[in-house]
């Protein structure tokens, strides 16, 4: 508890460093803390991009029929909607932004282990997103794609896919050098005494990830290009009127894009699974079981990629090997799930802003888990295949799991990264506006798939008004709970009480500093006995 | 480190570093891996297009440059033990003959380039159209496969370069010598890369 005193924290990592004031100094810090925040800066303004384009289409969907906007811009909407959400909130999101603020301080360093390689990666990631966000204006329109830019559409269509699928290209490379630098920190920059198995969850669920990160983001890479060469030159990889094979183009997207679900919803795991102990007390139940899951995730995962293309045309026994591998995934998914309920099994548990995003996440995350097998399953998949159900559940997974765990953790830690505590208060009614948005948004979705809503459409039959007018309303009543917790969050960083060091009793490192933390996270090199979760 | 305000820490990892390009090396053979993929799935295809394509490549230059790539690993391995031994003077000249060998393999490539397009063999050429699907395929796949290859020389040239300067500033000596090896194993990757290239668009018609 030692920064109470002034509004400067006076040694914090928010003081001048290196030679630089003010925005300069921030966008030539190689301090892994700044670098957190510029990425969560970025994010949070991506991800309000990503919100107001998915807001029109709510407003659109509102009642059947044309009433905004018309079927090309709303191709354009959920294109640049899905690009954004994926390639530049939800894939960086917990690993760019805590991973980089709390990795090494979690693991007992200073920094990670190439910190002029992080700034680096950050910028490739601005670079990436300014393509992205080029591509809307000017050309030939917005791409209309999906963001899954699936050939041979992606070969003809006349829009800026090219532009997009740069962008896309771009930020994986930013992606890949992230992961690259926390294997290498995992690896190499751990405090004394922090053997493997004495290293908390979170950087655990990191170092799973950025395998995938780096062993996956390659193969979308390459096969983007192929896209972009596909474009330009007629080639005919993808393109069947020239020889070229789609499916294949289907495989080599899959082969990244189903790791990359787990890329977001690893950490997400990880958060979780540090803010269940701290608010009830106790010591984690199953810490090796919960380890083994994370790297079972990132071993399976790699080979689930087939049940994205259960109708796209391949052999019986190649569409039962990936459902088989697609259930054999849930089964670590499920251990971590039991892990957290028997932590808090009679636990002396805390509920407030924090916890209620957390214990919303398990529950949606089990809904899109559960949901999830439905689609995995061969019969069930040719039913409810490319309609609102695969909407509704990877949403349930990417927001619900992965978006409430970026909540959670951006409350949990809230006053470490800023030093002040958050309007505990406004933070509940925002909780509660939120989670009741998400289910009113999301769980009509189900049924209108299971109708037959076919995803991806402007306009539909009457038969199906009900459920997207409800949808639509928890659409609105999502961004206005959404509005709510960031007025509360930024406000909070201005106006907010200070915070204690470890306001929530932690075991982890990072509550052994002070809030927020000194320019070099620890005066002294850490030495580490204790296992990270040793509640009484 | 208390007084210490600027963040730039004099401390040095260099099996971190170490790690962090093999780490780099890995995604770099998964990168091309795609395109390898690519390739089995279509010379499986158009098996016999591919074979009547092969034969336009000229398997002479392709071999003199294999050659080329091989000696000039060798020398820039060889630079290593040089530096750790001290000898600055001999690492340099066989540094040199590294990047010259690259450069030497430039050249090549772009004569080999260039008469193809000479014949009109690019994709979008007139020629090119009336060939069959598999055909053109395949010289999609040769200029795409070895300008991605030819992009990375010309990346690990820039790097050696960079890694002489260093050299020459002594930067780089004999108990601090990571960049070099991490020089090193770029530029075997990249010689490995060819290796398969060869056979698979060369040899095998």
């Amino acid at each position: 508890m030692t920064s109470n005193n002034s509004a400067l924290h006076p040694g914090s990592y928010l003081d001048q460093q290196g030679k630089y004031k003010g925005i300069l100094g921030w966008l030539t810090s190689t301090d892994h803390k700044r670098i957190g925040i510029l990425y969560l800066m970025c994010i949070l303004v991506f991800f309000l991009v990503g919100v107001t384009l998915g807001g029109v289409m709510k407003l659109e969907l509102l009642r059947p029929g044309e009433q905004y906007i018309d079927a090309q811009t709303y191709n354009g909407f959920f294109t640049v909607h899905g690009v954004i959400m994926i390639f530049m909130v939800v894939i960086p999101g917990l690993a760019a932004v805590f991973g980089n603020f709390f990795l090494p301080i979690m693991i007992g360093a200073k920094d990670v282990a190439f910190p002029r390689l992080n700034l680096f990666s950050w910028y490739i990631y601005l670079v990436g997103s300014g393509i992205a966000v080029l591509s809307q204006f000017g050309g030939n329109g917005a791409p209309d794609t999906g963001w899954t830019f699936y050939a041979p559409y992606s070969i003809d269509s006349n829009t800026n896919v090219t532009t997009a699928v740069l962008a896309a290209f771009v930020l994986g490379f930013s992606s890949i050098l992230t992961g690259l630098n926390f294997i290498v920190t995992i690896h190499r920059m751990r405090a004394k005494g922090m053997t493997w198995f004495k290293m908390p969850l979170f950087p655990w669920s990191l170092y799973a990830t950025a395998w995938i990160q780096v062993l996956a983001t390659p193969i979308v890479g390459i096969t983007l290009l192929m896209v972009i060469a596909e474009r330009t030159f007629r080639i005919g990889f993808f393109d069947p009127s020239l020889g070229g094979d789609p499916i294949l183009y289907q495989h080599l997207f899959w082969i990244y894009s189903h790791p990359a679900v787990y890329i977001m919803i690893l950490p997400a795991m990880g958060v979780v699974t540090e803010i269940i102990p701290t608010f009830c007390q106790r010591k984690v139940f199953g810490y090796q079981a919960i380890v083994l899951s994370s790297l079972a995730i990132a071993g399976v995962g790699y080979l689930v990629w087939g049940h994205h293309m259960f109708t796209s045309g391949m052999s019986d026994f190649s569409r039962m090997a990936f459902s088989f591998l697609t259930f054999v995934v849930a089964i670590p998914s499920a251990i971590k799930v039991f892990n957290w309920i028997a932590t808090m099994y009679k636990g002396s548990i805390r509920i407030n802003t924090t916890f209620l995003y957390t214990l919303s996440f398990v529950f949606q995350f089990m809904i899109g888990g559960l949901t999830g097998l439905t689609l995995g399953s061969l019969a069930t998949n040719i039913h409810v295949h490319d309609t609102y159900y695969v909407v509704a559940h990877f949403h349930y997974i990417v927001f619900g799991g992965m978006g409430f765990a970026f909540f959670a953790a951006i409350h949990y830690w809230f006053p470490k990264m800023f030093g002040r505590m958050y309007n505990e208060k406004l933070g509940k009614i925002g909780w509660a506006i939120v989670f009741s948005g998400f289910t009113l948004l999301y769980f009509p979705m189900f049924v209108l798939g299971l109708q037959g809503m076919p995803r991806r459409y402007f306009d539909y039959l009457p038969e199906y008004s009900v459920g997207h007018f409800i949808s639509s309303i928890g659409g609105f009543v999502l961004i206005f709970g959404i509005i709510i917790m960031v007025f509360n969050l930024i406000r909070s960083a201005r106006k907010g009480e200070l915070a204690p060091a470890n306001p929530w009793d932690g075991k982890t490192l990072e509550w052994t500093i002070a809030s927020p933390p000194p320019l070099e996270n620890f005066d002294n090199d850490v030495v580490v006995t204790e296992h990270p979760y040793d509640y009484k | 480190m208390e007084h210490n305000t600027s963040i730039e820490h004099e401390h040095r990892d260099d099996m971190g570093s170490k790690m962090g390009m093999w780490i780099f090396i890995f995604t770099e053979l998964l990168l091309f891996g795609g395109l390898f993929l690519v390739y089995a799935v279509m010379r499986a295809k158009f098996f016999e297009d591919f074979h009547i394509a092969a034969h336009q490549l000229n398997v002479f230059i392709g071999a003199v440059n294999t050659i080329v790539l091989l000696v000039s690993s060798m020398t820039i391995a060889m630079s290593i033990t040089a530096i750790q031994k001290n000898d600055k003077r001999l690492a340099l000249i066989l540094l040199s003959i590294t990047i010259t060998l690259a450069f030497v393999f430039m050249v090549n490539k772009y004569f080999e380039w260039g008469g193809k397009i000479h014949h009109q063999l690019y994709p979008g050429s007139e020629i090119v159209l009336t060939l069959k699907h598999g055909q053109v395929l395949f010289f999609s796949l040769y200029y795409f496969m070895t300008g991605l290859h030819g992009l990375h020389i010309l990346i690990g040239m820039t790097l050696i370069g960079y890694v002489m300067y260093q050299i020459k500033t002594d930067k780089i000596k004999s108990n601090n010598y990571q960049i070099l090896e991490n020089a090193g194993l770029y530029w075997h990757l990249v010689d490995l890369i060819w290796i398969f290239l060869f056979p698979l668009l060369y040899l095998i018609t």
